[in-house]
């Protein structure tokens, strides 16, 4: 078009305006992108299912202080007196929970010996109700029978000699086929050895922002301890009313312990992703805010760049000059800044994601988040214009002959 | 003069009201949110104890497995094995040593109306407190015989003492902690150092414990320990083969009055690794480590990378907002090109109109600055909300940060003004009068 040509060469007399708005455009650009970016990466992170179903499920801590406490029986006692309760579909104890944050960890190898290699697996200590309590689906195998589960004394070193792995385990430690697994003899500790009986589908590891949070493990232990938790699993629906009943229940039935800490599935999974969530909203407003500080400028300099021009406009419109034309030129004039702004941008979002790879270790960003970034900012630009642009055309060829 | 272009930049605002509220909501944004994150960030890499952070050291040893290196190499491990910190601790090469771990009970209250408490606890050695600048109401810390003794002593927290005894001098008497008789020696006025500079491994930001004992008392089990344990070889069944393994669980500090003291140390340390060899320990290459307190902070990555990418974020957010105010600047003062023009005419010097816009500048910059002011206060709340127990008093202004924030947006829209003046005071008179 001819009148891009006529744009540019107005746009050369205000060089530093038209590149103001350019380098805002790019910078709104780099950051939304990137801001836009993280929080997808950190959604799709939060949208992972942790393998326990959440929606009926809680726990509590169980601190044991009375003198010549038999640990065994008393442990017995609450699991039979839990698991008979109406409306609780079972009920274990457990060494950790997982997405809480607190838990144990211990390496797996395929070959014994100090100098192999191992991979990083959450240890979970529980009996065979485990799979029924958390609400695992068991893909391959079986599960412990009650005659697996041993007795663990506080700082014992030894291992159970059966485990139940996850599937995402089972693919580390076997890269070609996650159901050879399946019997196979692993070594942990280095050189003990532990058979793998069963496998699952998903149970993730305590701490959310671990590369490995997919690898678990089950060991049949039950834990001679002063310190555990119980893990309860109630019927849909039931949860809320339970939860109160079960905690004045074990509390009265035993006055040589505390029970602390009860907390629903659902709280820890909003305790563990509090800080995503929360830098997530951040993220959103800072999109929000510069989308509109980016567009009100826009706004601000095409008003006032008309202003300048009334008696241009004027002329123009008295030497035939459309409405429509009058306002193209300035959606047209819009549409060559945010170009070249958003070229910039694009430059800029990719560096930025560079040096945030670099420093914060994220992913890299995907084509189609910059494309959207363009098309949005290029509606941003034009939409800001619009009004400008209209008042623009309004403006009659009368002012042609008046002084400013 | 002053007053009468302040009276002029008042006119010119208001007769463009509507670009000066978008400048100064630009502005306010801008400095609101770079504000609330630079708050946090300077928060977070605060000095929690400025008068002797130069002179408290934390002790990093490489006992770690020769085949699989402690963090790939590239730094030692974080805590130390039992054996090493209670043979440092024996040596006693420095001014001041504290070995400490983190560990819990059960406070069973004599009177049987109080329900038993569970309590979060420091065990730690004598010199903890002198070390560490710890505040006492009442009483007084323990002393080293106390730990040798392994004496059954507890200095507690304000907070303890006053659930307990209602606040009252406690020094002298006995409470029942694990099934075990404790006589409290000292109760400490409130103290909560941002960062918790003395025991990373167990939250930088997590609140001081509720009450301190001997650290003498874990490897006699009559405290249980908490806190994070490491283990790379494998140890024996039992706490005395737990106690002689390879498991780091422990946090060694020492206290050094000159930069000669530290390099004895260091030597002292490394001459204590080359005698460990002999026994078969210590097989990877000399990797020891002395950290002041503002360095170990530093090398523990206490701002969190969450903080620090929003400070990122938000200065880009700042430097949006002022190009958004160069330009809309520009805009304004080259509208008013009659009017230099013909002030210029008139006899106003080039230095008469560059204070004139410098200043209407200023005006602008001080209102953004006060709403971005207003917005940070409410930004903090925001994070503070958000975030929960972890941001806990990381989100307040100080009058420090105040007076940077109105300086901040004083100073960046100044220079934001800078470029618009100097355009508008080389307007040519001529031009503008003849095309009036």
């Amino acid at each position: 078009m001819l009148e891009t040509g006529l744009i540019i060469r107005a746009l050369m007399r205000n060089k530093i305006g038209a590149l103001l708005i350019a380098l805002q455009i790019a910078l709104t650009m780099t950051i939304i992108v990137n801001a836009i970016f993280m929080i997808q990466d950190r959604e799709s992170q939060m949208l992972r299912s942790s393998g326990v179903d959440e929606l009926n499920t809680f726990y509590l801590t169980n601190t044991i202080f009375g003198q010549d406490y038999n640990i065994q029986s008393a442990l017995q006692t609450d699991l039979n007196t839990l698991r008979k309760m109406p409306g609780v579909v079972d009920a274990i104890q457990i060494n950790a929970i997982p997405l809480s944050g607190g838990g144990w960890s211990s390496g797996v190898q395929t070959e014994a010996g100090e100098d192999k290699d191992s991979i990083g697996t959450a240890v979970y200590m529980v009996d065979d109700h485990a799979i029924n309590a958390l609400g695992l689906e068991l893909i391959a195998g079986e599960n412990f029978s009650a005659t697996d589960i041993q007795w663990r004394k506080s700082g014992q070193s030894t291992w159970a000699d059966k485990v139940i792995v996850t599937k995402a385990l089972a693919l580390s430690l076997f890269p070609d086929d996650w159901q050879s697994a399946l019997g196979k003899t692993v070594f942990i500790s280095q050189n003990q050895t532990i058979q793998i009986i069963g496998i699952v589908k998903q149970l993730q590891a305590p701490w959310n922002g671990w590369d490995g949070v997919e690898r678990s493990m089950l060991v049949p232990f039950q834990m001679e301890s002063k310190g555990s938790r119980l893990f309860i699993r109630t019927q849909p629906g039931q949860r809320d009313q339970l939860m109160p009943q079960i905690e004045k229940l074990l509390a009265e039935s035993d006055k040589g312990r505390i029970i602390r800490r009860m907390r629903t599935m659902e709280e820890t999974r909003e305790r563990s992703y509090q800080r995503h969530n929360a830098t997530n909203k951040i993220l959103t407003t800072v999109v929000i805010t510069l989308t509109i500080i980016t567009g009100f400028g826009i706004v601000g300099l095409a008003i006032f760049s008309i202003n300048r021009r009334t008696k241009q406009i004027g002329t123009r419109r008295a030497l035939g000059a459309t409405r429509w034309q009058i306002m193209r030129y300035f959606m047209m004039e819009n549409l060559l800044i945010s170009g070249v702004g958003i070229v910039i941008g694009c430059i800029g979002a990719v560096s930025l994601n560079m040096w945030l790879v670099k420093t914060f270790n994220l992913a890299p960003i995907n084509i189609e988040l910059i494309l959207f970034g363009v098309i949005s900012l290029l509606i941003v630009g034009q939409l800001a214009v619009l009004y400008p642009a209209k008042k623009a055309s309004m403006i009659s060829p009368a002012m042609a002959t008046r002084t400013v | 003069m002053f007053t009468y272009y302040l009276r002029l930049a008042w006119i010119s605002i208001i007769r463009h009201w509507g670009l000066s509220l978008v400048m100064i909501c630009a502005i306010g944004l801008g400095i609101g949110a770079a504000m609330t994150t630079i708050t946090v960030n300077y928060l977070m890499s605060a000095n929690p104890i400025p008068h002797k952070s130069e002179q408290l050291f934390y002790v990093q040893l490489d006992s770690w497995d020769v085949n699989e290196p402690f963090d790939e190499g590239v730094n030692p491990p974080d805590q130390l094995t039992y054996t090493d910190s209670t043979n440092l601790m024996k040596a006693k090469k420095a001014f001041r040593q504290n070995v400490q771990a983190q560990a819990y009970g059960v406070i069973e209250p004599e009177d049987a109306d109080l329900l038993p408490i569970s309590v979060t606890a420091r065990a730690n050695s004598a010199d903890f407190f002198a070390m560490f600048d710890v505040p006492f109401i009442y009483g007084l810390a323990w002393s080293e015989q106390s730990d040798l003794g392994k004496e059954q002593v507890m200095v507690l927290s304000k907070k303890i003492n006053e659930q307990i005894f209602g606040g009252e001098n406690s020094v002298g008497k006995t409470i029942k902690f694990d099934n075990n008789i404790f006589k409290i020696i000292g109760v400490i006025d409130y103290w909560q150092p941002k960062p918790r500079f003395y025991d990373i491994s167990t939250g930088a930001f997590s609140e001081s414990e509720d009450v301190f004992v001997p650290f003498s008392l874990i490897a006699e089990e009559k405290i249980r320990r908490s806190g994070n344990t490491n283990c790379w070889k494998p140890s024996g069944d039992g706490m005395a083969a737990f106690l002689a393994g390879e498991c780091i669980w422990t946090q060694f500090w020492v206290e050094l009055k000159s930069e000669q003291d530290r390099q004895d140390y260091m030597t002292f340390l490394n001459a204590y690794v080359e005698e460990q060899k002999q026994y078969g320990r210590f097989e990877r290459p000399l990797n020891n480590r002395l950290s002041n307190v503002m360095e170990w902070l530093e090398r523990q990555e206490v701002v969190a990378d969450d903080a620090r990418m929003m400070m990122a974020m938000s200065l880009m957010f700042l430097t949006v907002c002022l190009l958004n105010t160069i330009g809309l600047l520009l805009a304004k003062f080259l509208g008013k090109a009659p009017e230099i023009g013909l002030r210029q005419a008139l006899g106003a010097s080039k230095a008469t109109l560059f204070s004139q816009y410098i200043i209407e500048s200023a005006c602008i910059g001080l209102a953004g600055g006060i709403l971005g002011l207003g917005l940070s206060f409410l930004g903090l709340i925001g994070i503070e909300n958000l975030y929960g127990e972890y941001m806990q008093g990381l989100a307040t202004l100080d009058i420090t940060m105040m007076t940077f924030a109105v300086v901040l947006a004083l100073v960046c829209t100044v220079i934001a003004g800078l470029y618009p003046t100097w355009r508008a005071c080389n307007i040519s008179p001529a031009q503008q009068l003849k095309s009036q």
